[in-house]
């Protein structure tokens, strides 16, 4: 089921949340929303499930405009940040919310819950309520919920944003295996570039409202159409009007006409990678990322002159 | 659309219920003038009944706010056995009937009551006079400061007041300068329903004081009298000021409020 | 510390103590017959009747006011708020005396309900009104509107919603506003001896009763019938206490 927003503009006050933004999700994909917070990225989550009504613009779902339809017409499936989860119903009654509104019978209702807990590792705490449970059963509680409907879209919103790192870690790389399995088209916001480099299909990078770029992990990182995608998808050293990634400066002992010279500041040793701080000819600070092998064949010494050559830099049209 | 139902269900219902009745009392109070209003609030029985309402309040507040912020202290901050029982204590006054408050005076403080002996012995009279009508006043309103000020010691912690006493402040200035600020409009809302329902009390003044007109009659006392006594114009009058006192009161208490009733 | 408890037992709990023995002083033979005295017992009877009808409309209008301050938005709303708690501002006697202007025999609407078991129950609606209202309110705020979208997203409509997800999280609220007009109103007596008329088995409320026997001179009837009050109010209480804490029980998980 593809989604195509075109045009979307939502106002909260005077702040513009969404200003003119397009976006096409192709069917069964696993989509990222990514960007800083105030983008805009939930606001256009939630223009697409019906949650806020944008001022202008169109969402079409598999080709049909919805744009007038609410919420609970569209068949979207939807997972919030803090799980919604509701608190006075068991984890059991919770997970068959939405087969109860349709109405289905009782044991189909009972077979499919049984079915989703199984799926979702969770089947041992059916009778408990949610706050017996931890946070990372709790948000796959709720994703078991959005897919008990068989939604044709499912929407998540910072899903792990409330959890800690670890649970983080392990539920994105579950929730890329069960799309996997599953292939119902996926949009997920987050904050985090390496959450969605890790398992988004596709990226979609937002600021201020507004799209950025838009592609594969590979692209967004190699290929960054401004200065803020390039500095948001990963680390950046800023020489002047050029833009280059720590791993592209490369370091020398000796100058060999192509280098610059440059002073180390310090060496940090960083598990299997060493940041080397740098200060340039020209004042300019820097950092270089180099393997363990690298640093301790060039031994730099904190003081000392090390030279200095970007392998690859980018540079931007005009201010942004 | 369901909107509309719900706005009309709840505010025709507030309006049958409170606004029509209050308004209607000020428009018939003035309703022959502003003159037979004034004079039937300037009577000497009727300043006489505003003085003794407004002195029990001077004493009872007082006294209640103190006990309240000390009886929240030791619920809050302190360990002992039977702090459920004092908690319980404590509430019981909004359980009672004025009357049955009143009741229960009137047995101890009675001449047949318990204390009646060793207070006729030294001449002291309790019911039917001034004592007897703070006593109970200071019971029906006394939850009032208590009530208000356990929730925010609670929400506040201890940590600050730790803090304190680690730089070296003492019990009193950590009361002082830490806990009483952080309480204050807590304190503030608490004395204001106190206030009210000092002013307002009439169940158990009613049993306790004998409504002798100019020596214990309160203001309450006096509307029940002259409306019995077909003065409607001095029921009525008497009753605007209540109710003025009683629009005063709610103003203060929004300001104290904490916001956010409404979003 | 001391003087607290001091202060806290010479005031409440000394009169009541006076108040239970009184009570007993006749012996059994002696309460038994203040309680089952047919006048007692229709005062009793009507007071307990009015209170639970006034409960019941109480938990219904109240809810709708709460709402209505919560998740409406209309001019005054905050002058609306700030009266909701006249009840608690306004001495008893004068809310009687104003439904009395306005619903008695002088009354400009020409309904009259003086004298009438109607007259009870609007004292009674009056001076409860606030209650319901305070508790509804601060619950109906701090409800997370996300498990209203959560249950839109899943298909459910406004009805729906109110009925599976936002009632059962107020109803414990419900309950705590309704015990505290309970109480209220079972032992009610300012806004009620003006316009019932207080006609014994007909219009006679337990307080009402209860101050007639202390102006007879039968204090420990009165006594009797008190303790009785205070005994169901208690036990009605005790058990809305529980209801309470059975519908939040999976907030204890």
């Amino acid at each position: 089921m593809a989604i195509i927003g075109r045009s979307l503009t939502k106002r909260f006050g005077s702040f513009a949340a969404l200003d003119d933004v397009s976006i096409e999700v192709p069917a069964g994909s696993l989509t990222a929303l990514l960007g800083p917070s105030g983008s805009g990225k939930s606001t256009l989550l939630r223009v697409i499930a019906g949650l806020e009504r944008p001022e202008a613009g169109t969402v079409e779902l598999d080709g049909v405009d919805v744009s007038g339809q609410a919420a609970q017409k569209r068949g979207v499936g939807f997972v919030f940040q803090h799980y919604a989860a509701f608190k006075h119903m068991t984890v059991r009654e919770n997970v068959a919310f939405g087969l109860r509104v349709r109405k289905r019978p009782r044991d189909e209702i009972r077979r499919r819950v049984d079915e989703l807990l199984e799926l979702v590792q969770i089947a041992g705490w059916a009778d408990n309520y949610p706050a017996q449970l931890s946070g990372g059963q709790r948000q796959r509680m709720a994703l078991a919920r959005a897919l008990a409907v068989e939604p044709k879209v499912l929407l998540l919103d910072e899903p792990f944003g409330a959890l800690d790192a670890r649970v983080r870690k392990d539920l994105r790389l579950w929730l890329r295996r069960l799309h996997d399995e599953m292939h119902v088209t996926t949009i997920f916001v987050t904050h985090d570039q390496e959450e969605a480099m890790e398992i988004a299909d596709q990226i979609v990078l937002m600021n201020h409202g507004r799209v950025e770029q838009v592609g594969g992990p590979r692209d967004l990182y190699e290929e960054p159409a401004n200065e803020f995608v390039m500095s948001f998808v990963g680390p950046v050293n800023r020489l002047g009007d050029s833009f280059v990634r720590p791993h592209d400066l490369e370091l020398r002992n000796e100058p060999n006409g192509k280098t610059t010279p440059g002073t180390v500041e310090r060496v940090v040793h960083l598990g299997f990678e060493v940041r080397v701080e740098l200060v340039l000819e020209d004042g300019r600070e820097a950092w270089a990322q180099v393997t363990r092998e690298e640093a301790d064949e060039l031994n730099l010494t904190a003081g000392g002159t090390v030279f200095v050559r970007p392998r690859r830099t980018r540079v931007f049209e005009s201010a942004n | 659309m369901h909107k509309w139902v719900l706005r009309f269900l709840g505010l025709s219902y507030l309006g049958v219920l409170l606004a029509a009745p209050v308004g209607l009392v000020f428009w018939r109070t003035f309703e022959h003038g502003f003159g037979p209003a004034w004079d039937a609030v300037t009577t000497p029985d009727a300043k006489h009944a505003l003085t003794l309402t407004v002195l029990i309040a001077a004493i009872v507040v007082p006294a209640n706010t103190v006990f309240g912020v000390i009886c929240a202290l030791a619920i809050v901050r302190r360990r002992f056995p039977g702090k459920g029982l004092v908690n319980a204590l404590v509430d019981l006054p909004l359980a009672l009937s004025p009357v049955v408050v009143g009741l229960a005076f009137l047995l101890l403080y009675s001449r047949n009551g318990w204390f009646g002996n060793w207070l006729t012995d030294h001449g002291i009279q309790v019911v039917f006079a001034l004592p007897g009508m703070i006593l109970v006043t200071i019971f029906v309103s006394l939850p009032f400061v208590v009530r208000e000020v356990v929730p925010v010691l609670r929400e506040i912690g201890i940590e600050q007041e730790q803090a304190a006493a680690t730089l070296g402040a003492s019990p009193f200035q950590t009361f002082r300068r830490v806990t009483l600020p952080a309480i204050r409009w807590a304190i503030g809302y608490g004395v204001v329903l106190t206030m009210a329902r000092s002013l307002g009390e009439f169940g158990a003044v009613s049993v306790v004081s004998g409504h002798i007109v100019g020596k214990t009659e309160t203001m309450t006392l006096q509307v029940q009298d002259r409306f019995q006594a077909f003065d409607y114009v001095g029921a009525y009058a008497g009753s605007v000021v209540l109710a003025l006192l009683a629009i005063g009161t709610l103003l203060v208490m929004s300001l104290f409020k904490p916001k956010e009733a409404t979003r | 510390m001391g003087l607290a408890t001091a202060y806290l037992s010479l005031i409440v709990l000394l009169p009541l103590a006076a108040l239970v023995w009184k009570a007993g002083q006749g012996g059994r033979t002696g309460f038994w017959a203040a309680v089952s005295d047919p006048q007692a017992v229709s005062a009793l009877k009507l007071t307990l009747t009015v209170s639970v009808a006034v409960c019941l409309i109480n938990a219904v209008m109240g809810t709708i006011v709460a709402w209505i301050l919560v998740r409406d938005r209309f001019v005054g709303q905050g002058v609306v708020n700030a009266i909701v708690d006249l009840p608690f501002a306004l001495p008893t006697i004068v809310a009687g005396l104003t439904l009395l202007a306005l619903y008695g025999p002088n009354g400009p609407v020409g309904v009259n309900v003086a004298f009438s078991r109607a007259a009870v129950l609007l004292a009674l609606l009056f001076v409860t009104l606030p209650f319901v209202i305070r508790t509804v309110q601060p619950v109906l705020l701090e409800l997370d509107r996300e498990m209203e979208e959560a249950a839109a997203s899943l298909g459910a409509g406004p009805i729906l919603r109110f009925r599976h997800v936002v009632f059962p999280n107020l109803f414990p609220a419900i309950l705590s506003g309704v015990a505290l007009a309970f109480a209220r109103a079972i032992g009610e007596f300012g806004s009620v001896v003006l316009i019932s008329g207080n006609l014994p088995f007909k219009t006679e409320v337990a307080s009402v009763f209860i101050f007639g026997r202390i102006e007879s001179g039968d204090p420990s009837g009165a006594a009797a019938v008190s303790v009785v009050i205070l005994l169901i109010s208690f036990g009605v209480l005790l058990g809305i206490g529980a209801l309470r804490r059975w519908t939040t029980r999976h907030d204890r998980a």
